[in-house]
C-alpha cells in the first residue's frame, strides 16, 4: 500500500515556489515561439505537479525534464535529458526540457545540484542524482498505477511511458497517473540500471534543441525583450583596473533616442537609448576621461620579461615530482632544452556578453545567458543590494559560453547596476565585439622551460619542466588554491587524476613560478591543458627525435602505468597509418593527453608548401570518456575542439599595450574558417567504469599534434604561438 | 522613412538613414533571427540575402537597399523550416549553440541557389562566417546533402 503525503502537499508547495517569481508574468512576454524554445527557457512548468523535481508528465503523456546545466553548444541538455529518461522508461520521442531557476533552486535547497557548467562536468559530474531522479519518478508512476489498480507494484512493470501489469496485461500511461503519483512518497533508494541494461544511454540521439536553430527562433540573450525595454551600450576603461573619471553627457544627451548616460561601477560609462544601434552610436560619441593608473606602463613586452625571470627563478611550487630530476640530468648522456611560450586568448563566444535587468527597491530580475545560474543569481543580488530572495534570474541560452560566462558575472553586474538607475524599466545591456574583445577574462598566459635527459639507449630518464606565468585561481577565488599554490596550473601534467601526466618519467620535477600579470584571466575552454599539452606533447617529440626514435614508440615506452591513454594513442596510430607512407608531401604528427578525466589522442596529417603556407589535411581523433551517452555529439564535440584549438594554435592572440589589449575584433583576433578545417575522423571508445568529460579534453592533442606534424614536413619546431606569427617555410 | 521588402512584406520604418539594415531588422522589425556578432562584416552572423546575394547586414546602411529589392531573412526563408539546407541541418545536427547558423545557412543557400552542386572548394570560396562552437564540418556535409534533397526533389517534379 502506498504512502501518500501527509504534511504539505507537493501541489501547494509548487505554487508557491513558482509565485516567488513576481517577475514571472514579464518573463511571459518573451518573444518564444518554437516548442523547444518554450520548454528551456520558460520557467518551471506550473500547471501540472511534478513527480519529482526533476520530471512532469502531462496529461498527453508529454515528459518534461528539467535541466539544472546550461546548454551552450555542447549537447548537455540532450545527454542529461537522455540520462534521466533512461531511468524513467519514458518514451523518448515525447520528451522535452526546461530549466529551472536558480531563485527556486534557492527556495528547495538546491534540490538540483549545482548549475555550474564547465570543466567538462555538466554529465560526469551529475550522472548519479539525474539517473535517480528519473528512477523515483519511475517507481512513483509505477506505485501510482499499482493503488489505482489495487495491484502489488512488483508486479508491474513500466517501458516507454506505458505501465503494464504483468500478471492482467493491464496497461495505463504516465500521462494518466503523474498527477497521483505527484501525491506519493518518493521512495529513499532506488537501484540503478547496470549500464549492460542501458537502452537510451549511448545511443547517438538527435539533440532536442535543433529546430529553432535552424529558423532564427531561437531566443539568445542578445535578442531579449520585454515591454518598455530600454537598450544599453558600454564602455569600460580600457587599461584593466583603470578608473572612469568623468564624460561629457551634454554632448550627445540630444541625440537620437537618448534617455539617460550613467556612470556604472568605478570603471564604466553606459548609454542608455530606446535602440542599442542609438545606445551604441551615442557612447562611440561620447567624450570620456579615464584615470588608467599604473597599469597603463605594462605592455606584452614587460609581461615577457616578468615570466622570462620566473623560468629561471629559485622559488617555485612543486606540482609533480618523482626521483632525483637534477641528479639524472647531471647523470644522462644527452639533455635537450627548450622554452615554449603561451599567449592571452579570448574567449569570443560569438554572441557578445549581455544581460536583462529590471531593478525595483524591492526585487531585481535578470534574463541573461550564464554558465551558472546560482553564481549569477549571487552577482545579481550584491549588485542590486538585495537579499537572494529578492532577486531571480532566468536562464536564456547562450550563444557560446567557452568558460567566459560561467565564473564571471561582470556583464550581469553591469546590466543591474544601469537598471538600478532606471528603477522600474527593464533595460538590456549588450557589449559590442569591441568591448568583449577587450575586457575578456583571458587564457593565461604562461612560459615552460623544460629539459629532459637521455641515457646511452636513448631512453628518457629525467625531467624538468619550469612552468612560469599566470594562475587563474590566484585571481579567480584564491580560496581554492593551498598554501599559495595553484594545483590547476599542472593540469594535465599532474601526478594522479583526472589531469594525471601521460608518461611514467623515473626523475621528474614540474613546478610552477607563479607571476601574475594585471591582465585578468579565466577559464578557457580546456583550460590550463591548452598551453600544458602543447609544452608536454611537443617536447616528448623533441625527445624522441632527439633520442632517434620513432615518436609513437618513444611515448609507447613511457606509457606503460596509463594502458587506457596508450590504448588511444595506438588506435589513432593505427587509423592514420602512422608508420605507413602518407600521400605525396603529407605528413604526420602525434598527441595524447589526460584531460578531465577523459582519455584523448590525437594523429594530424598536414602539408607545408614552399611558400611556408601550412594545409590540414586529416586528423584522427581517439576519445575514452568511460562512458559514452551519446556518440553522435562526442563526435561534433571532437570536432570541435579541433576548431577551437585550432583557431587557437593559428590565430590566437591578444597583445597588451599601454596596459590594455590591442585587438578589438574578428579582423584582427581571427579564427578557423570552414576552407581552414581538415577532416575529422572521430573514434569514440569507451572503456566502461568511469565517467570523463568531452566538451574541453580534444583540444588538448589539436595543436600539439598539428606542431609535431609541422616538424616532420619542415624540420622546425615551433614555440612560441600563434602559428601566424611564424615563418613555416622549411629548414 | 525607410520603405522595405522584407520577407515578401513592405514595411516602413522611422530610423537614421545610416542605421544599418542589421539594426533595422532586429531593433525595429523583431526579426532577431539575424545576429549582431562583428559589426565590421567579419563574421557573417548578420547575412541577408538581397535580391539573392548573400550580403553581411551589419555593413549595410538601411538607406542603400532599396523599396523593391527583397530582403530575405532567416525567418523568411521557408515558412516552415522546408528549405533543404534545414532539412539537412536538421537531419545531421549541424548546430552546436546555433547563434551563427542562421547566418551560415543564409551564406549556404545563396551559394546553392548560385551553384546548385558546390564543390568543396566552392563552399570554402563562400560560407567564410565564423563559428567558434566548430560545427564547420556538419556544415559542409550539410550543404552537400541540401544539394542532394534538392536534385531528388527535382526529380520527383
Amino acid at each position: 500500500m502506498s504512502k501518500k503525503r501527509v504534511n504539505v502537499s507537493r501541489r501547494e508547495f509548487l505554487i508557491h515556489s513558482t509565485t516567488i517569481g513576481a517577475g514571472f508574468a514579464l518573463g511571459m512576454y518573451i518573444p518564444l515561439t518554437g516548442k523547444t524554445a518554450l520548454a528551456a527557457e520558460q520557467t518551471v512548468t506550473a500547471e501540472v505537479p511534478e513527480v519529482n523535481a526533476w520530471v512532469v508528465i502531462k496529461p498527453d503523456d508529454t515528459v518534461v525534464i528539467r535541466i539544472a546545466r546550461s546548454e551552450m553548444g555542447q549537447g548537455t541538455l540532450t545527454g542529461l535529458a537522455q540520462l534521466v529518461a533512461e531511468e524513467l522508461e519514458c518514451d523518448w520521442s515525447k520528451v522535452t526540457t526546461e530549466y529551472p531557476t536558480p531563485g527556486q533552486s534557492l527556495a528547495r535547497e538546491r534540490v538540483w545540484g549545482s548549475f555550474s557548467t564547465g570543466g567538462s562536468q555538466g554529465i560526469r559530474g551529475s550522472h548519479a542524482y539525474v539517473r535517480k531522479g528519473g528512477a523515483v519518478a519511475r517507481q512513483m508512476l509505477i506505485e501510482a498505477a499499482a493503488d489505482a489498480w489495487g495491484v502489488d507494484m512488483e508486479q508491474c512493470r513500466a517501458a516507454n511511458s506505458v505501465i503494464t501489469h504483468v500478471p492482467s496485461g493491464r496497461t495505463t500511461t504516465y500521462g494518466k497517473v503523474a498527477v497521483d503519483a505527484a501525491d506519493l512518497i518518493p521512495p529513499l533508494e532506488v537501484e540503478l540500471k547496470d549500464p549492460k541494461e542501458w537502452k537510451l544511454i549511448g545511443k547517438p540521439v538527435k539533440r532536442l534543441d535543433t529546430v529553432d536553430k535552424l529558423t532564427g527562433k531561437q531566443v539568445f540573450g542578445a535578442d531579449l525583450q520585454l515591454p518598455g525595454m530600454l537598450n544599453a551600450a558600454i564602455k569600460a576603461c580600457p587599461v584593466f583596473g583603470g578608473k572612469l573619471k568623468s564624460f561629457d553627457a551634454a554632448k550627445v544627451r540630444t541625440m537620437p533616442g537618448v534617455r539617460t548616460v550613467v556612470a556604472v561601477e568605478d570603471n564604466a560609462v553606459a548609454v542608455v537609448a530606446e535602440t542599442w544601434w542609438q545606445a551604441n552610436t551615442a557612447l562611440n560619441a561620447l567624450p570620456v576621461k579615464w584615470d588608467t593608473g599604473p597599469n597603463a606602463a605594462v605592455s606584452s613586452q614587460t609581461i615577457a620579461k616578468m615570466l622570462d625571470e620566473g623560468l629561471g627563478a629559485k622559488e617555485a611550487s612543486i606540482g609533480n615530482e618523482a626521483g632525483d630530476a637534477k641528479k639524472a640530468l647531471k647523470e644522462a648522456v644527452k639533455t635537450v632544452e627548450a622554452t615554449y611560450a603561451y599567449p592571452y586568448q579570448n574567449h569570443a563566444t560569438m554572441e557578445p556578453m549581455n544581460a536583462t535587468a529590471l531593478w525595483t527597491k524591492e526585487r531585481c530580475e535578470v534574463w541573461c545567458p550564464t554558465q551558472n545560474g546560482e553564481a549569477a543569481l549571487q552577482a545579481t543580488a550584491e549588485a542590486a543590494g538585495l537579499s537572494a530572495s529578492r532577486c531571480e534570474v532566468y536562464k536564456i541560452h547562450l550563444g557560446g559560453g567557452f568558460g567566459r560566462r560561467g565564473a564571471f558575472h561582470d556583464y550581469v553586474k553591469q546590466a543591474v547596476a544601469i537598471a538600478k538607475q532606471v528603477p522600474g524599466i527593464p533595460v538590456k545591456l549588450l557589449w559590442s565585439r569591441e568591448e568583449d574583445m577587450q575586457h575578456g577574462h583571458y587564457h593565461p598566459i604562461t612560459k615552460a622551460r623544460l629539459v629532459g635527459g637521455l641515457d646511452q639507449n636513448g631512453d628518457l630518464v629525467g625531467m624538468q619542466v619550469r612552468i612560469s606565468g599566470q594562475s587563474i585561481l590566484a585571481s579567480v577565488n584564491p580560496n581554492w588554491m593551498s598554501n599559495g599554490v595553484d594545483m590547476f596550473v599542472f593540469q594535465g601534467l599532474m601526478a594522479e587524476g583526472d589531469h594525471a601526466i601521460s608518461y611514467s618519467v623515473p626523475n621528474l620535477s614540474i613546478d610552477h613560478a607563479m607571476r601574475n600579470p594585471h591582465v585578468p584571466p579565466g577559464f578557457w575552454r580546456g583550460v590550463n591543458i591548452n598551453q600544458n599539452a602543447i609544452y608536454m606533447e611537443s617536447f616528448i617529440d623533441e625527445l624522441a627525435h632527439a633520442a632517434g626514435k620513432d615518436p609513437l614508440e618513444f611515448r609507447q615506452k613511457l606509457m606503460s602505468d596509463n594502458p587506457k591513454g596508450r590504448a588511444v594513442l595506438d588506435a589513432v596510430a593505427e587509423k592514420a597509418g602512422w608508420g605507413k607512407s602518407a600521400p605525396e608531401g603529407v605528413h604526420r604528427g602525434l598527441a595524447v593527453c589526460k584531460a578531465f578525466a577523459s582519455y584523448v589522442a590525437a594523429c594530424a596529417e598536414v602539408s607545408v608548401d614552399g611558400n611556408g603556407k601550412l594545409k590540414m589535411h586529416r586528423i584522427v581523433a581517439a576519445t575514452d570518456p568511460g562512458y559514452a551517452v551519446n556518440p553522435q555529439q562526442i563526435e561534433a564535440q571532437v570536432e570541435g575542439s579541433f576548431v577551437f584549438g585550432l583557431s587557437a594554435l593559428l590565430y590566437g592572440e591578444c597583445t597588451v599595450a599601454a596596459g590594455g589589449v590591442e585587438q578589438q575584433n574578428f579582423d584582427t583576433y581571427a579564427s578557423m574558417l570552414i576552407a581552414d578545417m581538415p577532416k575529422v575522423e572521430v573514434i569514440v571508445m569507451p572503456s566502461g567504469g568511469f565517467w570523463g568529460g568531452i566538451g574541453e579534453p580534444t583540444i588538448a592533442v589539436a595543436a600539439p599534434a598539428v606542431l609535431n606534424a609541422i616538424f616532420a614536413a619542415t624540420g622546425k619546431r615551433i614555440r612560441e604561438f600563434p602559428l601566424k606569427n611564424n615563418d613555416l617555410r622549411a629548414v | 522613412m525607410a520603405k522595405l521588402k522584407i520577407n515578401g512584406k513592405t514595411v516602413e520604418v522611422d530610423v537614421d538613414a545610416e542605421t544599418p539594415l542589421l539594426w533595422v531588422l532586429r531593433e525595429q522589425l523583431r526579426l532577431t533571427g539575424t545576429k549582431y556578432a562583428c559589426g565590421i562584416g567579419a563574421c557573417g552572423a548578420c547575412t541577408v540575402h538581397i535580391d539573392g546575394q548573400a550580403v553581411r547586414s551589419c555593413l549595410m546602411p538601411v538607406s542603400a537597399v532599396g523599396p523593391d529589392q527583397a530582403v530575405v531573412t532567416i525567418e523568411g526563408l521557408s515558412p516552415d523550416h522546408s528549405h533543404p539546407l534545414q532539412q539537412a541541418w536538421e537531419q545531421l545536427d549541424v548546430p552546436q549553440c546555433g547563434y551563427c547558423q542562421p547566418g551560415m545557412i543564409m551564406s549556404a543557400a545563396a551559394l546553392l541557389s548560385q551553384k546548385p552542386n558546390p564543390s568543396d572548394a566552392d563552399i570554402d570560396a563562400n560560407v567564410t562566417n565564423i563559428c567558434r562552437c566548430g560545427t564547420y564540418n556538419r556544415v559542409r556535409r550539410g550543404i552537400h546533402l541540401a544539394a542532394e534533397i534538392n536534385k531528388r526533389g527535382r526529380a520527383h517534379e
